[in-house]
């Protein structure tokens, strides 16, 4: 009894966990690359929901559908990040952090009335699809298939985005533009091009958790401040950049929260946010980062 | 030079005073509104533009000082000339306290857990029932005691609103005038030394984590007593005051005054509750106005109003001379 309770908390946390690491691994590779907290990364999330919601209507009679859906919410918020990456962010690169700040808040207050205009401010839900609807029973509890997928999903972008980042080319690139930007602009590579890969595969991500926690979350106006901030605290904890630290951070955060709210219930919050701070004041730059010049 | 000695706070204080008998009472509301937010914004841009810290979290020192006087005054039935100094007590303490660990953090990670700290006390707020009524907030906060005013020839015939009013307006108009008179004093100087060189701060001798730190908590402490009066003005005290946007709009506030000027906050302030009550006459989406301002501040106007409109004197003034 008392340890299938704790076995259920434990899943809870970890499904948790592995939604809040698809949306600030991001996040973490935003500001590892470009050192500048995206706000609006909670905005993508939130559009890739009803994007979702939208292609579910349009897509739902065929097989597959919530697939199609799925990647046509994340393919559309990537193609939204393109754009404001090569419109606006591009000229904010070299300017103080104060202004990086307040553009990204500028688009969270555009694209979360956008999303209300284009979507109204009623809650929106995308069923189950019919493949992973069903439950399997494990140790006395019943868990979700479709949760079960999602504890697929995070390990398996955390695995992609470790050997991306790690074993080829590109993530070469990557990481020596996290390292030195201006070396690396001398010895002929094309940063520019790398700031907008990395910005857009962010956003591509944020739609795509977006997309993919419509089954089991409703999508309502406010999902975006709400999100931004959790993600935030799994990129502090886990270090800003690192992909794994990103990881491990979320299922510190998950596991924290599901068993903080059975030791005291109205301060499992507080409990996550106090450890935040007291990460930031040890170890600024988070458990598995590296500090920044 | 003789232009400098006119007393704008006095004049504009004078101003603000006649409001309640020649305007109607959504002209004061309006009127308090813009006094109050523009001392909050005048008190972040002491770390804002002063300082060159920038603080995302300032909305928690607001939100200390509207939750001390509101509790000490509802549930405590403390007087307003105690909860008052009091809530400015309280908001330095915690400002001490956080702002110790943050000005040992640079740029962004400075930003980062101001911003963790603000979120540490929207999650005490919003979770405390006994003390802060939870999600349910503070309502009904009482105002002070104010027959004393209307014992005054004159103000005896006004509402008790109108009468706080007068005393806010009054409290707001000193707290600017100490904050205008800080960023003149040298210690004023020295932090605008260590906003543009920390280095060259450091080795002339100026301990730049304490001046730091002296920033954070006389900005904090004023922001306290903003908030302090803002909960008796809104009557009563939400959770929602102190989440993380809060700061952002204080911030876009500062912005859009233009931060490289102290009374530049207290023009955005101005500049933004008008704004905001003209445009939500004829639309639900003033966010979206509000997003697309600052990114036309932002990419044309990085200087504000009050940094417009000195550069376009300076460009004025150079053409005549020409």
């Amino acid at each position: 009894m008392a340890s299938s309770l704790l076995f259920s908390q434990f899943m809870g946390g970890l499904t948790t966990a592995m939604f809040l690491f698809l949306i600030a691994s991001g996040l973490s590779l935003v500001f590892g690359v470009m050192r500048v907290i995206n706000f609006a990364h909670g905005s993508f999330y939130m559009l890739g929901a009803y994007l979702a919601w939208q292609g579910m209507r349009w897509f739902e009679p065929w097989i597959g559908g919530f697939w199609l859906a799925t990647l046509f919410a994340a393919g559309a918020v990537g193609l939204l990040g393109l754009v404001v990456e090569r419109l606006f962010f591009r000229s904010l690169y070299g300017r103080e952090e104060l202004y990086q700040l307040l553009f990204t808040y500028a688009l969270v207050l555009i694209l979360g009335d956008v999303a209300k205009f284009l979507w109204g401010v009623g809650q929106l839900s995308v069923s189950t699809p019919p493949a992973l609807s069903g439950s399997i029973p494990m140790f006395g509890t019943v868990q979700p298939t479709y949760n079960l997928f999602i504890l697929l999903v995070g390990p398996a972008i955390a695995f992609f985005g470790w050997w991306m980042l790690n074993r080829t080319g590109i993530g070469r690139m990557v990481r020596a533009a996290q390292m030195d930007r201006e070396m690396l602009d001398a010895l002929g590579a094309n940063v520019g091009l790398i700031y907008t890969g990395m910005f857009v595969f962010s956003s591509f991500l944020a739609g795509l958790s977006g997309a993919l926690v419509t089954p089991i979350q409703s999508i309502v106006p406010g999902m975006d401040v709400l999100i931004i901030v959790q993600a935030f605290i799994v990129v502090v904890i886990g270090g800003m950049g690192s992909f794994w630290g990103t990881f491990w951070g979320s299922v510190i955060y998950g596991q924290v929260l599901s068993f903080g709210i059975l030791v005291f219930p109205s301060f499992s919050l507080f409990s996550v946010f106090a450890l935040m701070a007291v990460i930031l004041i040890v170890r600024p730059w988070g458990l598995f980062g590296r500090p920044l010049k | 030079m003789t232009a400098r000695r006119i007393p704008w706070v006095l004049i504009v204080f004078l101003f603000a005073a006649t409001i309640p008998w020649v305007g109607t009472r959504y002209d004061t509301f309006l009127a308090e509104q813009i006094a109050i937010d523009a001392l909050f914004a005048v008190s972040l841009n002491l770390l804002l533009g002063t300082t060159g810290l920038v603080s995302f979290g300032h909305v928690a020192y607001f939100g200390v000082g509207a939750y001390a006087c509101g509790i000490l005054m509802k549930t405590y039935e403390l007087p307003f000339i105690i909860a008052f100094p009091a809530a400015g007590l309280c908001a330095a303490l915690f400002a001490l306290v956080s702002g110790y660990f943050c000005v040992r953090l640079i740029k962004l990670y400075f930003a980062m857990l101001t911003l963790a700290f603000s979120q540490i006390v929207w999650a005490i707020c919003y979770k405390w029932n006994d003390l802060t009524g939870g999600d349910q907030g503070l309502p009904e906060i009482p105002f002070p005691n104010l027959d004393w005013m209307s014992s005054i020839p004159g103000l005896g015939d006004l509402r008790t609103n109108e009468q706080f009013y007068l005393l806010a307006i009054a409290i707001i108009a000193v707290c600017l005038a100490i904050l205008y008179r800080i960023t003149q004093s040298p210690f004023g100087r020295v932090l605008t030394t260590v906003r543009d060189n920390p280095e060259r701060a450091a080795f002339i001798g100026v301990n730049v984590r304490a001046y730091q730190l002296a920033a954070f908590v006389v900005a904090g402490t004023f922001a306290g007593f903003a908030g302090a009066l803002y909960g008796i003005f809104s009557r009563g005290v939400f959770a929602d005051y102190v989440f993380w946007s809060k700061s952002a709009e204080v911030m876009i506030m500062a912005l859009l005054g233009g931060i490289g000027f102290f009374w530049g906050p207290s023009v955005g302030a101005l500049a933004l509750v008008w704004l905001n009550q003209w445009i939500t006459d004829f639309t639900q989406y003033w966010p979206f106005v509000l997003g697309t301002i600052l990114l036309i501040l932002l990419f044309a106007f990085p200087g504000g109003i009050v940094g417009g409109l000195h550069d376009l004197w300076i460009r004025l003034r150079g053409r005549r001379r020409a």
